[in-house]
């Protein structure tokens, strides 16, 4: 891979990184509130269900968890497996599609 | 103590990126979300889930550190931030078993 699209992935997962750390912080925040005597799926869909800054908020969260993640299993991969080159960035791209196609039908299962 | 919370920030980005697909998965199945919540009632799910939401609070704690070790003139504070990451998942991993 070129210079170049090595200091653009580098930006990518630093940038990702600075969006998911305000996301998972109010996750975090959500995570806790929310479990305090205990869950059900009508109580929970009731809070999320079309509720458009929530639904907005995830969708940010998961097309940053699909670039972040897989540029960082991606140097996981390099320096604990000595996998490198093509095969391992078509697969990590691959995972990334997953990552967002899953986390995006998701966020509409429980906030559209 | 940075070189463990190094350690441990790759080992928690492992584990939320093999997570993250069941994850998902359930809650795109909202219809059946009560069937799966009450089989999270059991002891070893709750443990897990603790588990997870520790290892997203260490991984969180861990890569802000990396951030203002790369991005703030804060290098002679590497063992301060360590700290400051550590105690920060302690804090989150104590309020979400209260919580439970």
């Amino acid at each position: 891979m070129s210079r170049r699209a090595e200091t653009l992935l580098w930006v990518a997962q630093r940038a990702s990184a600075a969006v998911l750390g305000v996301c998972v912080l109010v996750h975090l925040a959500t995570i806790i509130y929310a479990v305090q005597g205990g869950l059900t799926g009508a109580e929970i869909l009731a809070r999320t269900r079309g509720n458009t800054a929530w639904f907005t908020f995830y969708t940010v969260f998961v097309i940053a968890v699909a670039v972040h993640a897989p540029i960082g299993l991606r140097a996981v991969l390099a320096e604990w497996f000595g996998w490198r080159g093509r095969a391992r960035d078509f697969a990590l791209i691959a995972f990334a599609v997953v990552l967002a196609g899953m986390g995006l039908q998701a966020v509409s299962g429980v906030f559209a | 103590m940075s070189r463990a919370l190094a350690l441990a920030h790759r080992l928690s980005g492992i584990a939320l990126a093999f997570f993250l697909p069941a994850h998902f998965w359930v809650l795109s199945r909202a219809l059946e979300l009560d069937a799966f919540l009450a089989w999270t009632e059991q002891p070893a799910v709750k443990a897990a889930e603790w588990g997870l939401v520790t290892l997203l609070a260490l991984h969180l704690a861990g890569g802000l550190r990396v951030l203002a070790l790369e991005f703030l003139p804060w290098r002679d504070w590497a063992k301060g931030l360590a700290a400051l990451a550590a105690g920060f998942t302690v804090a989150a991993g104590l309020a979400f078993a209260l919580a439970l």
